[in-house]
């Protein structure tokens, strides 16, 4: 008997965390209780995309969504909306941007304003049930490609539809799959790249965890297409969840004959294998990824021979994202023309990307390519939150760069983000307001890259730490002109010798925010300020004398005994030849009076 | 109990005798089993799978994943990645480390905790993140941390 209400519990990463199952759990008693087991199912999707808000249900037929459920609200939901048939207004939610209530999932511009394709599954099934992928066409595009199509008619449809590839430098999808079918090798390997290790970057989970057939299915064509009967999944070990829902995926493929001998009974063999990446962020990097699943050190080698080449064992092997994967099957069933009316010429299709920072909805979006910045940011986004202005757009993670505000409405695909200094990058969008120090953030990036350079070439082991020892002299308020010469310097050196990918784009950061904001850069060499009050050479904690009540509550955060005064005699006064900027004070204080103020320690003062 | 240790390890090195590029996978397995990859592990990882030990020794060291002390009773791992940088993660660490006396690397006298910070665990929309074994905790602030590290204290 079909049920009259489906209820959508997202159990993506987020959520999860946010103790979702503690809210199906009370659901589950409630709907039992009222006795509407047989009219009422719940479903455990993946990530639903607004993450901020979870935990988060989404009921149909109507499309009513909650968010920010607790267990205590599952009793009135069920006796107000599955009983009576009215929704609880309290729990829906209210789109800013509309200041309204949405009745209605597809009413929030979060939704309304995004094209989902490759996510059409994420957050609408449940990703630990076969029956249900297969239920919205999943597996037709394989039964489609095996019975009717030719191998080398699948490789001419994934390069008439122009696809890129989404792991970040936006290679034609469908001239590396003729490239390997064309390599010759006594075995073939698929490779699917779910290292996802920008940090920022957070679509390939959702797609894994939300969606994991979609991924295998993908890769199965492939390896029909090239030839290939083994593949790989890596996966980070950060991602324990994607990792087990790709376990059930794998096991009821391989049940149901979508996996192993003989594919969908037409004699087609393919297996999978996950692998467990290990924490090093430069396995991404394709040639390491591959000495990785080799079992060796991650480290990458000269290109080429290329992985279509020679990969994984020394054979030839295709290596593509997990977002390029989830596109596959959608491209064989509706064709390259459908694919190409999506995004713009160069750049066609949709992109996931990962919104997070100083933005008002953080969670997974899918837009066409060409949305501009400003379409992901503030309709979808929802804007930036606490009436704070935009500074700057983070892409690519530390090999991308910061877009400034001014360019906006700058629509994104491969080639402007390019233009602009910065990199389309997997989809990591972080976003940065007036608060956020430029500067700051560019010596961060670098220290990440430095601390993940594999160290086998010096340009990047040596010229990374240079410019990072640059960086803090500048952010400690001892730099100097001369420095930002040097930078740019170490920057076209260690760019055009480095091997791999991350030491050739470590500088990126770097670079970008020196071309767009270097008064930023000047501000902290030449008069020892960061306006942004975020690099703490250059801060003092100050008590405002009038807002000051005395309550003592400062004092004895402070582990430093920076901080004098009797209680309920105002006003307390910190000594900065003391204090450490740790900003304990400033959290305590219920009554703001604590501040932070621009410009440096006075005993700190050093000239030059 | 240590036996009992050595024939899951066993067992595995059987599971992956055939599988080619098999280490990283059985490092992980034996993780699991033993917390960490002690000398004696890895030495004989090396000698069954019949690969040199200093390469053995290499993977291990080059993969943050893999640990070679002990670790304590719960692993709590601040994520300093860029989501969580932009809102303070820096704070939290600082926090923590006050809280448990330790820096990251590092793991409590009694054997409770051991600290680390880490690279995105991909939960960035609920910034900043601290992750207590396999379980997250977002949108940290000070009073969220102390709450936090009460329920495992007095667990
Ligand atoms: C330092 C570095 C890290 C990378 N990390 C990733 C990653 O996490 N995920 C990914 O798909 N590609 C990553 N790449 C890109 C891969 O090398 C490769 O180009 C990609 O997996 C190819 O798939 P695609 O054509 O589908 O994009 C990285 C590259 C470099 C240089
Ligand atoms: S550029 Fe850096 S990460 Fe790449 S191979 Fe050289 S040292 Fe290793
Ligand atoms: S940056 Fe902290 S979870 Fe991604």
């Amino acid at each position: 008997m079909p049920h009259r209400l489906d209820v959508l519990v997202c159990s993506g990463a987020a959520c999860v965390s946010n103790h979702t199952a503690d809210v199906r759990d009370a659901l589950q008693s409630a709907i039992e209780a009222h006795g509407l087991s047989t009219e009422v199912r719940l479903v455990e999707t993946g990530c639903m995309g607004p993450c901020e808000l979870g935990p988060i249900l989404l009921v149909y037929p109507e499309g009513a969504l909650y968010i920010r459920v607790t267990p205590d609200d599952a009793n009135e939901i069920v006796e107000e909306h599955f009983l009576k048939g009215r929704p609880v207004q309290r729990l829906l939610w209210e789109d800013p941007a509309a200041r309204r209530i949405a009745e209605e999932k597809k009413q929030v511009a979060f939704f309304e304003r995004q094209e989902k394709v490759v996510l059409s599954n994420c957050g609408t099934i449940d990703p630990e049930d076969l029956q249900e992928y297969i239920a919205t066409g999943g597996y037709e595009a394989l039964g489609l490609a095996l019975t009717e199509r030719q191998p080398e008619e699948l490789i001419q449809i994934v390069l008439d539809s122009k696809l890129r590839g989404r792991g970040g430098a936006g290679f034609p999808t469908g001239l590396k799959w003729q490239l390997a079918a064309r390599a010759e090798g006594d075995e073939k390997y698929i490779v699917c790249n779910g290292d996802e290790g920008d940090p920022g970057a957070f679509m390939d989970r959702a797609l894994l965890e939300g969606d994991p057939h979609a991924v295998i299915e993908g890769m199965t064509i492939a390896a029909y297409a090239i030839g290939a009967a083994k593949g790989f999944i890596y996966v980070r070990a950060e991602y324990p969840l994607a990792i087990r829902r790709l376990e059930i995926a794998i096991d009821q493929a391989r049940a149901s004959g979508l996996l192993g001998e003989d594919i969908l009974e037409t004699g087609f063999a393919f297996d999978v294998e996950i692998r467990i990446g290990a924490g090093a962020f430069v396995c991404g990097e394709e040639t390491a990824l591959i000495a990785s699943i080799e079992g060796q050190r991650g480290m990458p080698r000269t290109r080429p021979p290329y992985p279509s080449d020679r990969g994984v064992f020394g054979q030839p092997t295709l290596i593509n994202n997990v977002e390029t994967w989830g596109n596959i099957r959608h491209i064989v069933l509706r064709g390259a023309d459908w694919f190409r009316s999506i995004g713009t010429e160069s750049s066609p299709g949709t992109k996931v990307f990962a919104l997070s920072g100083k933005i008002t909805n953080t969670g997974i979006v899918e837009v066409p390519m060409g949305t501009t910045l400003r379409e992901l940011i503030d309709e979808i986004g929802g804007g930036i939150p606490d009436g704070k202005a935009l500074k700057a757009v983070q892409t690519g993670g530390p090999s991308g760069g910061c877009i400034p505000a001014q360019h906006i409405d700058t629509p994104i695909d491969y080639e402007s983000l390019k233009e602009l200094g910065a990199f389309m990058g997997s989809g990591g969008v972080i976003v940065l307001d007036e608060d956020d120090c430029m500067v700051g953030i560019a010596k961060y990036f670098l220290e990440f890259s430095c601390d993940e350079s594999c160290g086998k070439c010096v340009p990047c082991r040596v010229g990374t730490r240079t410019m990072l020892s640059i960086l803090e002299r500048i952010t400690d308020g001892r730099g100097t002109l001369g420095d930002l010469e040097q930078l740019q310097m170490l920057a076209d050196t260690i760019r055009s010798t480095s091997l791999c990918g991350l030491g050739q784009a470590a500088p990126s950061p770097v670079l970008s925010t020196m071309k767009h904001f270097r008064e930023e850069y000047e501000e902290h060499v030449q008069t020892a300020t960061c306006s942004a009050k975020r690099c703490k050479a250059l801060i003092r904690y100050e008590i405002d004398r009038a807002a000051c009540k005395a309550c003592d509550l400062c004092r004895k955060a402070c582990p430093v005994e920076a901080i004098e005064g009797t209680p309920g005699e105002p006003p307390y006064t910190i000594h900065e030849s003391v204090c450490i900027q740790c900003g304990r004070c400033f959290d305590v204080c219920p009554f703001d009076a604590v501040r932070i103020e621009s410009g440096k320690k006075k005993q700190n003062e050093v000239e030059g | 109990m240590v036996d009992e240790k050595l024939n899951r390890l066993n067992r595995i090195l059987k599971d992956y005798s055939d599988a080619p590029g098999p280490l990283v996978q059985v490092l992980h397995r034996a993780q699991e089993v033993y917390g960490y990859l002690p000398a004696d592990v890895q030495l004989r990882i090396a000698d069954r799978l019949e690969i040199p030990r200093s390469t053995v020794h290499g993977v291990v060291s080059f993969y943050s994943f893999f640990r070679t002390e002990p670790r304590g009773e719960h692993m709590i791992s601040i994520c300093t990645g860029t989501a969580c940088h932009v809102k303070g993660a820096e704070r939290i660490v600082d926090m923590i480390q006050e809280a448990l006396g330790i820096l990251p690397g590092e793991t409590s006298e009694d054997g409770r905790f051991t600290l680390q910070d880490v690279r995105c665990i991909g939960a960035c929309g609920l910034a900043p993140v601290m992750m207590i074994d396999e379980d997250v905790y977002g949108k940290l602030d000070r009073k969220k941390v102390e709450a936090t590290l009460d329920l495992y204290r007095n667990a």
